[in-house]
């Protein structure tokens, strides 16, 4: 179940004033099971990016193959296309509209056809996986906490038994403790299910703990795509564009400029912590 | 001089179930007491839920003490006469910047408060243009807030607060929906203003970055002042920070676990730099 | 999508136009609306077309802006069109159908009524396209002052209705966004019967009125921070005076009045059935 993009543009109101190239020929592949994160800032094209791979926005030229399929062939199923790639939007709890928190994730489902009970059972499933307390099932989804609004949410999405997750800035707007549990439950999701995870975020430092590979995104261009030390390698560049690598990075560039023999790939405070010790052990 | 002044201030309001019924009371904000020097520069921190924004309604009387007393300026919160002039001498900037932004053409809203205040026209202009070119949007004045950043928006919102000539600007977490570049912005146009206008400044943010450069700290939860001192007093207790649903910086986490693992590093380090040169001292 | 929506947004420029005072726009504009209806003939339409061409051109907003402005009226258009092609008699018949009749008078009205319609809103977004929602609001609120006289809250009306300017763009786009994320969970807008498709808006409208209503919150207490306190006692920061221009604007359009009126009534050039 592989995601593929092939040269995809995408303009925005083409032919006025307000004309954007939002994508520029991007190309890429994602591999079932991967955990990918996309970075960039506001208007990098990476929200435009995400929305593509669920059909939502179709590109003005260029192929978006899912499982080998192009999705723009006629008669293609564009429903059962975004069951299965679910999409997660920023600030996901303001869709919540159902009368009680159950009830909101078993909309996914009903969309799909399956019965009531069904849908309770995958809706009960979902809520699980995403730590979201029993107790609370019958609560109005308004009455909830930040934090808990938004794990209802992604539920809403995962009861639909997507094969591949898309999280659009799943944390903007929490605090850090709020944003560490989110981050932590995403990473057990994937642990456990084995699906595709994509995470979109502005944030390297939260990136780097978790993704084994990033996609940066410039004024519509893929600008990098490796893995987390290949990508944060190219910090100048990344500065250039108005992005960082992680704190870390430069704290170990700092360290060898001044003379410590510490190899400066390290993206973690784990793996830093870990470089300089053995500096000073050596 | 004491600019804001709380003294055991507690705010509470009804807790209602599904009916509306009255079953009891919640206390947003618990016998705190705050002390906040003119020309100073003042951090906030607290996790969603824990009382901060509450306290900072409090400095502008957009809410009024149920216990306690607040005064702003010297003048207490609860008075009905001293209203206006409270709310003039405190301007609030707030968390999403499109529902703060009244006009519908950049300059017309930096000239919203001035109007409200009734400042001759003449003045209401050169005021407007003087607060745009001091948040760097002067550029900008024509436009529509719909097509600006939300960083550009929140720099509108601070010149519309700038403009009003007030002694000091609360900032209730004015960066937590802006992406690393608006928030840089933010904070840069902040740091500006208190440097030229010298008005105080308090800052209620879960961003530890932003609040590095602060005169003090305060750290809340349950409504209660639980962490008080400079920021890097406040930084070295990283676990009790933790606790509160904190952070620290990644470079002073990055020491702390170096002191962990043995490496005999000062406490509460906050810039890439200070590591730098203390890890050079230990070799 | 949705976004196409350009009525009643106001478009940046430097014109002659912009710069006139919004009670002269708000006046002129409603004369030139009167004016489409004391005439109904083909000279007057001339001269109308000749005014709001000019104006127009002055404005220096594109003319696709202004035609993009008709998106929303495109079905009232066409639904007026057929009613008056089908069912206006009078003069000789030039189709015959079937049960459908079309007579030289059913075409003659239906182009016209089109032509008014689409002038209507051109005119009218010409206004607004030219005049800052504030603007316009200021011109009503000091055009309807007098009104303050009987207790009718004029400040507070014309304020709502500049809030409501400012949000009709973004709670637009948040429709859009709330649509999509809807979207993404399977709902379907498109198929079934008009009660299945009221029904499936709920998940639009629920979380389109929290979230409004949690607009509505936020800015009124950003309002009261600010010192806002009702119309007492404020200044203004572009109080409205009539300049010499403004003079000129009314005059041209008075002599455009009268002239169309003149020209509509006592010219009786025609061609063809027009």
């Amino acid at each position: 179940m592989s995601i593929a993009l092939e040269h995809v543009n995408y303009v925005y109101s083409p032919g006025t004033a307000y004309e954007k190239h939002a994508l520029k020929d991007v190309s890429l592949e994602i591999a079932q099971g991967q955990f990918v994160g996309i970075i960039g800032h506001t208007g990098s094209g990476k929200s435009t990016l995400i929305q593509h791979l669920n059909g939502l926005m179709k590109a003005t030229s260029g192929k978006v193959l899912y499982d080998g399929q192009n999705i723009y062939d006629e008669g293609y199923d564009m429903k059962r296309l975004r069951s299965q790639v679910g999409l997660v939007f920023q600030y996901p709890e303001y869709q919540l509209f159902e009368e009680d928190v159950l009830r909101d994730v078993c909309f996914g489902p009903k969309n799909q056809g399956l019965s009531a009970e069904e849908c309770e059972k995958c809706a009960r499933e979902a809520l699980d996986l995403v730590g979201f307390p029993e107790k609370y099932y019958r609560q109005s989804p308004f009455e909830l906490s930040g934090g808990q609004k938004r794990r209802v949410a992604i539920a809403g999405i995962l009861a639909m038994h997507p094969k591949v997750l898309v999280l659009d800035e799943p944390t903007a707007g929490l605090d850090p403790k709020g944003r560490d549990e989110i981050l932590d439950q995403i990473e057990h999701l994937h642990r456990e299910t084995g699906m595709t995870v994509i995470l979109v975020s502005h944030s390297m430092e939260d990136i780097a703990n978790y993704v084994e590979r990033i996609i940066v995104m410039n004024r519509g261009e893929k600008m990098l795509d490796g893995v987390p030390k290949e990508v944060f390698s190219h910090y100048k560049e990344l500065e250039k564009v108005g992005l960082a690598a992680p704190q870390v990075t430069y704290v170990m560039h700092d360290l060898k400029e001044r003379g410590f023999q510490v190899s400066t790939d390290a993206t973690t405070i784990g793996e830093a912590a870990d470089e300089i010790m053995r500096s000073f052990h050596d | 001089m004491k600019m804001i002044h709380a003294e055991k201030l507690v705010y509470e309001y009804d807790k209602r179930d599904e009916e509306g019924n009255v079953i009891g009371t919640n206390r947003a904000i618990d016998g705190v007491d705050i002390d906040v020097p003119q020309g100073s520069f003042v951090a906030v921190l607290g996790h969603n839920g824990s009382g901060k924004s509450t306290l900072a309604k409090h400095m502008n009387a957009i809410l009024v003490p149920t216990g306690g007393t607040m005064w702003v300026d010297g003048r207490d919160t609860r008075d009905p006469a001293e209203l206006w002039n409270v709310r003039q001498t405190a301007g609030m900037v707030f968390q999403n910047p499109d529902n703060q932004i009244i006009g519908t053409v950049v300059e017309e809203d930096v000239g919203f408060g001035p109007e409200n205040l009734g400042v001759p026209t003449d003045e209401i202009w050169k005021r407007v243009e003087d607060s745009l070119r001091s948040v760097g949007m002067l550029e900008y004045r024509k436009s529509s807030p719909n097509k600006l950043s939300g960083g550009q928006k929140q720099r509108v919102a601070i010149a519309g607060v700038i403009a009003m000539e007030p002694k000091c600007i609360v900032l209730d977490e004015p960066t937590a929906m802006l992406d690393p570049n608006g928030r840089r912005e933010v904070i840069r146009a902040v740091e500006k203003l208190r440097k030229e206008k010298n008005v105080t400044v308090i800052l209620i943010t879960h961003y530890m970055e932003e609040v590095i450069d602060a005169d003090q700290v305060f750290v809340m939860d349950d409504g209660h002042i639980v962490m008080h001192g400079t920021p890097r007093e406040i930084f070295s207790r990283v676990d009790e920070l933790k606790s509160y649903r904190m952070d620290v910086p990644q470079v002073t986490m990055l020491a702390e676990e170096l002191r962990k693992r043995g490496l005999d590093l000062p406490r509460g380090i906050l810039r890439r730099e200070e590591l730098v040169e203390a890890l050079c001292r230990l070799r | 999508m949705i976004r196409d929506i350009t009525i009643g947004q106001y478009y940046p420029a430097e014109s002659p136009i912009h710069r006139l005072d919004p009670r002269v726009k708000i006046v002129c504009t409603l004369l030139f609306l009167v004016s489409l209806f004391i005439q109904n003939s083909l000279p007057g339409y001339v001269i109308a077309t000749i005014f709001l061409g000019c104006v127009i051109s002055m404005s220096r907003v594109p003319v696709k802006y202004i035609v993009k402005g008709l998106k929303p009226i495109v079905i009232l258009l066409m639904f007026t069109v057929v009613m008056n092609l089908f069912l206006t008699r009078g003069g000789d018949t030039l189709v015959h159908f079937w049960i459908f009749t079309i007579t030289e008078e059913g075409l003659r009205t239906s182009v016209f009524m089109a032509v008014r319609l689409i002038y209507l809103v051109m005119g009218s977004s010409i206004m607004t396209f030219t005049t800052s929602p504030n603007g316009l609001t200021d011109g009503l609120e000091k055009l309807l002052r007098p009104l303050n006289k009987i207790n009718v809250p004029v400040h507070e009306v014309a304020m709502m209705m500049s809030i409501a300017l400012r949000f009709i763009p973004i709670l637009l786009e948040e429709t859009d966004k709330i649509m999509k994320a809807q979207i993404a969970r399977g709902a379907d807008f498109e198929s079934g019967n008009i009660i299945q498709r009221a029904k499936a808006m709920t998940p639009i409208l629920v979380p389109l009125f929290v979230s409004a209503f949690r607009r509505a919150n936020d800015l009124a207490m950003a309002m009261e921070a600010r010192c806002y306190n009702g119309g007492e006692g404020r200044t203004k920061m572009k109080p409205l005076r009539y300049k010499a221009q403004d003079r000129w604007a009314y005059v041209i359009t008075v002599i455009y009045m009268i002239v169309i009126f003149a020209v509509g009534r006592f010219v009786p050039f025609k061609l063809w059935i027009f």
